[in-house]
């Protein structure tokens, strides 16, 4: 494959971000949006080109003997330090990236489209589409990066125009503290990402993911047993490099800006907060997976934080009002849900009987892709939503289903995708998932199962309160339609990708090294699931239909439990309590007036001393041309006396 | 004798049919023929820029070995071509004015000829050829520095540079002498190098060392040589000051480098190396604490341009080929950044006559572009990240700890890291003034001219791009690299 094609993926959206950014003040909002949507389908197209010809033209380079290499499309040095401290930028193809390239450029131009509806009318209209295409090219090019420091560069990037996006309604206040809990959160787990990266390259002396996970052993093997508080130095550079992961895929406990991220415009939840930015940290453990693999407490921390995570997310989901709270908190739980899968694979192969060790990685990232496009679809959906109702809370919605027909059907085809109904397409990433920890032990399958049957609950209870329930009586004054055809378009779409995608032999192109697996149904596990999923949508179906006194009285007969998971067990209040009550006043206060009375005292000392010197010396510049020479001449032979002193 | 050998001194040869072209038409065209003058110039230069870049150089000595034009040497000359292309274009609107109309010509005749000296003061390894390029390098700038007839403070600062010019080079050539006394009769700097070995030191070759740092260090504005800078460049017209900021600067520096590693290279640790050491530390703190209390903005580059030397010869303290390619690396931002701010210092004390910093306050609500060009100049001479001056400054640092391991050398590079701190302070005031000073703008809105708008994007493009690009530094390793004569300790 020739360079060029990858090089316009990353360089098209980067070139409508500076075009969009800087000449659409000049542009009127329908040029802005027809060129950016135009930009973004070209980007589309191109990456499907790559991806197809990736999985399907059969060249040696990607396809060797039925086995899938990782190919370097290109790997230019960008700054050379030190010989060994060389950064370069590159372009990696394999399986997980040509599957993210997909993934981003499709749920994208779908988000593009979408808000050239959405977003009428809205101040900054071409601004939007610039920090669209911003967040575009940031994602492509950490996805497609060939080593850890290339995916940091754009790992921040992403950051950054996330910030942008969430707070892209800056006059609401609640925006703008939004986008910067997002930012502070998300850095601050950043700095653990990047305390992992140096320690682990200062051992392996590459930044280069091919050559880390083409031999983990070697990895291993050069970090030489060294220990740092009882775990080894590779458990802590893995952990760390985690955090990273922890922050931009919101897991506990630094899940806390997903929820607040949802202050942004809808589509941006759908693209960013949804469907890509939040799956790095998945990414990220994938494409580190084999150094992963040889240190099991690494693996097992992954698995502990996102059956967790994935426990607690889906509580709190049950019960929330704004209906974009509950599909955030449905993100956190279903990203940790991919987390476990990981978590539960190793690199074994067919190894201890007959079970297939690396099914939870192409499990996890089935899930990834399905996940994409259902959830993406429902957030689409809420956005039609907001649109016609002008508010997230689902109290001022109800009884729905007749004036927005298109809306309906395809949410409906969401909450069945994600609940894991066959034969939609999360049915069947969902059961390889539970396979693959049931492999594993059964604990891990048992829990997830249940995780699972709250899912199914929590989005149903959505679906109904929305849709039934009782019709709110403000629409006599306002009735409610469906949107207009640029947002039903993706959601069709979206919705016909969600029946179909379970239908893709995803084991025959993306798993852990290459080597194609046949999926095949665990019947016990999927029966068991879908049991337990027709279970959660009769009970929800019971409480929500129709308008009864049901769920006051489970919420009457359980007030603290309500109370805590409303108020998402109070993780908020402990960070303001942690930041406010001990950071700021414990020990930013102390630490302040140290800097104000004996650091800025120290400085404002030296920098009077520098003056008065400054001062001191000014008659040295007396314009006069004769004391000129006379400093020179004197300087000159009082540096060689000096010299000839000091030497002789 | 092989009138070849005249092939192998391609860039002289560039830089003098240029001067020849303009000088023929300067002498014979019309009076409207004239207007020509500037673009063909500028446009020569340019092309004499990419020819010198593109023409591969023989890299043989010739003339019984005095000049030499290696790849090393070419991308130095290079590094200058565009130093003095961009001068040019600076100067463009001030020679085009009607006082200097009838004049322009010799202006461009006079910076080509010193640049022609700076070339041979380059490629030249004897040191009578180097005598020669440095005269011819000096004298016209004096000329230069005096352009501005009707201006009282332009005839003193010529006044003050050739005496002290004309004293460097007696001090230089004193220091010369006694270098003469060594070598056993040959003034061939590989020669000298034979004879001056670190088993001999004595006080003669203490003094000569010192006297031809003293009087190499004269151009570079090292301190205590340095008394002549801020009078000179504040009398002198405003292109002139720039060139002498950078081109004339850039020139001696390479100049120094060559000089002390191949011909003192063998007592490098035994002497020089601590008296550089003391130098580089007076440079670059006393150009800072002048800077700090400027008013006057040309005043104030010029102590700026002081402490940047000081940065400048950290290069050569590292006297290796990392320590070159630094240093080339360095001088190309410092061309692009110094000259970037002394075009908007041209260009307001052209349509304003304005030079003082306080004249400067809100000068973005008036002049956008030109505040931002301002701040991104001064950004990079600051060597904030990620402009081209922060790389500059990082690469010439780890090139001085390259080569050997010693706390001094990390002591150096602490103390020049607390001057970029102090330095700070005194590049961000004129930040301040310009975008956060709530007074009302004294500068009104202008246009800038064609030339002008050329120079300020060739700058700013080469503020931001140059660090990002890692071609370019790249380039300057390789190009050292290829030159077997510049092959170091």
């Amino acid at each position: 494959m020739g360079v060029t094609l990858p090089i316009l993926i990353l360089a098209l959206p980067f070139f409508m971000f500076l075009l969009l950014g800087i000449g659409g003040v000049k542009m009127s909002r329908k040029v802005a949006g027809i060129l950016g949507i135009l930009g973004m389908g070209t980007t589309m197209t191109l990456a499907y080109i790559v991806a197809f010809t990736y999985f399907f033209s059969g060249d040696p380079a990607f396809i060797l003997d039925g086995v899938r290499q990782q190919f370097q499309v290109f790997d230019v040095t960008w700054l050379a330090f030190t010989e060994k401290l060389v950064v370069k930028i590159g372009f990696l193809l394999d399986p997980i990236c040509a599957m993210m390239l997909v993934v981003i450029t499709t749920i994208s131009f779908m988000v593009h489209l979408y808000s050239w509806g959405y977003m009428e009318g809205e101040r900054g209209f071409q601004r939007y589409y610039a920090f669209l295409s911003l967040f575009t090219f940031s994602m492509l090019g950490l996805v497609v990066a060939t080593n850890i420091f290339q995916m940091y560069i754009f790992w921040e990037l992403v950051g950054v125009s996330s910030f942008l996006l969430i707070g892209f309604f800056y006059r609401l206040p609640s925006a703008v503290s939004a986008s910067k809990k997002a930012f502070i959160v998300t850095r601050f787990a950043d700095l653990g990402f990047l305390l992992g990266i140096l320690t682990l390259t200062y051992f392996t002396d590459t930044f280069n993911f091919v050559d880390m996970t083409s031999n983990p052993m070697n990895v291993l093997a050069e970090t030489g047993g060294a220990t740092f508080m009882g775990a080894s130095v590779l458990t802590w550079a893995m952990v760390l490099i985690f955090t990273g992961g922890m922050g931009k895929s919101a897991m506990l406990p630094l899940h806390i800006w997903l929820p607040d991220a949802m202050e942004g415009p809808t589509p941006v939840s759908a693209l960013i907060h949804a469907a890509t930015m939040v799956v790095a940290g998945v990414y990220l453990v994938a494409r580190m997976f084999p150094v992963y693999c040889v240190v099991d407490a690494s693996m097992t921390f992954v698995t502990v934080v996102g059956a967790i995570t994935a426990f607690y997310a889906a509580v709190v989901a049950c019960t929330q009002i704004d209906i974009k709270r509950v599909l955030a908190f449905s993100t956190i739980s279903q990203i940790a849900f991919m987390m476990v899968s990981l978590g539960v694979a190793s690199t074994g192969g067919v190894g201890d009987g007959h079970h297939y060790t690396g099914l939870g990685y192409m499990a996890g990232m089935f899930h990834l892709f399905t996940h994409a496009m259902f959830k993406a679809l429902l957030f689409l959906g809420a956005g039609a939503l907001i649109h016609a109702v002008h508010s997230n809370d689902y109290t001022k919605m109800g009884g729905l289903r007749k004036y927005m027909p298109i809306t309906h059907w395809t949410f409906l085809i969401g909450c069945l995708a994600i609940a894991g109904i066959p034969p939609f397409s999360g049915f069947f990433s969902k059961d390889e998932m539970l396979a693959a920890m049931f492999n594993n032990n059964w604990i891990w399958g048992a829990w997830m199962t249940m995780v699972a049957g709250l899912t199914a609950f929590y989005m149903f209870r959505l679906y109904y309160l929305i849709f039934w329930w009782e019709e709110n009586p403000d629409y006599a004054h306002h009735k409610p339609h469906d949107a207009p055809w640029q947002m039903s378009v993706p959601l069709i779409f979206l919705a016909a990708v969600s029946c179909v995608a379970g239908f893709i032999p995803f084991g025959e192109l993306v798993t852990w090294n290459g080597a194609p697996y046949h999926i095949h149904l665990e019947a016990p596990v999927a029966c068991t699931s879908i049991i337990v999923a027709l279970a959660a949508i009769a009970l929800a179906t019971k409480m929500y239909m129709k308008k009864n006194d049901l769920p006051t009285k489970f919420k009457n007969a359980l007030p603290g439990l309500w109370t805590a998971a409303h108020r998402r067990f109070y993780w908020d209040e402990i960070y303001l309590f942690i930041t406010h009550k001990i950071i700021f006043g414990c020990i930013s206060k102390p630490i302040a007036w140290f800097d104000r009375h004996v650091i800025d005292a120290t400085m404002d000392g030296f920098a009077k001393v520098t003056q008065k010197v400054s001062f001191a010396i000014r008659g040295m510049q007396s314009g006069n041309v004769q004391a000129y020479v006379l400093w020179y001449f004197f300087g000159a032979l009082a540096l060689a006396f000096i010299t000839w002193i000091c030497l002789l | 004798m092989d009138y070849s050998q005249f092939g192998a001194m391609l860039p002289e040869l560039i830089i003098l049919g240029i001067f020849l072209i303009v000088f023929l038409a300067d002498t014979f065209s019309p009076e409207n023929g004239k207007k020509f003058l500037t673009p063909m110039t500028t446009v020569l230069m340019l092309l004499a820029t990419v020819a010198i870049w593109i023409v591969p150089s023989c890299g043989e000595a010739v003339f019984g070995g005095m000049y030499v034009d290696g790849p090393a040497c070419k991308a130095m000359k290079c590094v200058l071509n565009v130093g003095a292309w961009i001068c040019m274009l600076e100067a463009a609107k001030w020679v085009e004015s009607d006082v200097m109309y009838y004049r322009k010509g010799e202006f461009y005749e006079l910076i080509l000829v010193t640049l022609f000296g700076m070339y041979l003061m380059i490629s030249a390894r004897h040191f009578l050829l180097f005598i020669i390029g440095l005269e011819s390098a000096s004298l016209p700038i004096a000329a230069l520095v005096a352009y501005n007839k009707d201006k009282y403070e332009s005839h003193e600062a010529a006044i003050k540079y050739i005496i002290t010019a004309v004293f460097s080079s007696a001090i230089l050539l004193t220091g010369l002498s006694f270098v003469y006394a060594f070598s056993g009769g040959s003034l061939y700097f590989s020669d000298i190098a034979v004879q001056i070995t670190s088993g001999e030191m004595s006080g003669l070759l203490i003094f000569a060392l010192t006297f031809v740092l003293a009087g190499i260090g004269f151009k570079l504005s090292l301190v205590p040589m340095h008394l002549w800078t801020a009078d000179v460049y504040q009398g002198a017209p405003t292109s002139v000051t720039a060139y002498l900021s950078v081109v004339s600067k850039g020139a001696a520096a390479f100049a120094f480098f060559i000089i002390f590693v191949q011909v003192f290279g063998q007592v490098y640790s035994a002497a020089w190396e601590w008296m550089l050491y003391a130098v580089i530390i007076a440079t670059i703190t006393v150009g800072n604490l002048f800077a700090m209390r400027q008013k006057n903005m040309k005043r104030f580059m010029a102590f700026s341009s002081v402490s940047q030397a000081g940065y400048i010869m950290l290069g050569v303290m590292a006297a290796n080929q990392l320590g070159m390619a630094s240093m080339m690396f360095y001088i190309l931002v410092y061309v692009v950044s110094n000259l970037g701010a002394f075009a908007v210092i041209q260009m307001i004390e052209d349509r304003t006559g304005l030079v003082s910093m306080d004249d400067y306050n809100g000068l973005h609500k008036t002049n956008p572009y030109l505040a931002v060009a301002m701040t991104l100049a001064m950004f990079s001479l600051a060597g904030i990240p990620p402009f081209a001056g922060f790389f500059s400054k990082i690469l010439i640092f780890t090139s001085v700890t390259s080569h050997q391991n010693s706390m001094a050398l990390y002591m150096l590079v602490l103390i020049a890291l607390i001057n970029t701190i102090i330095s700070l302070y005194y590049y961000l005031l004129v930040v301040k003034a310009m975008w956060i000073s709530a007074d009302e703008p004294k500068i009104g809105a202008f246009k800038s001219g064609k030339c002008e708008k050329v120079a300020l994007t060739v700058c700013v493009l080469g503020i931001v791009f140059l660090g990002l690009v890692s071609y370019v530094y790249k380039y300057f390793i390789d190009s050292v690299g290829a030159e077997t004569l510049l092959a170091l300790n």
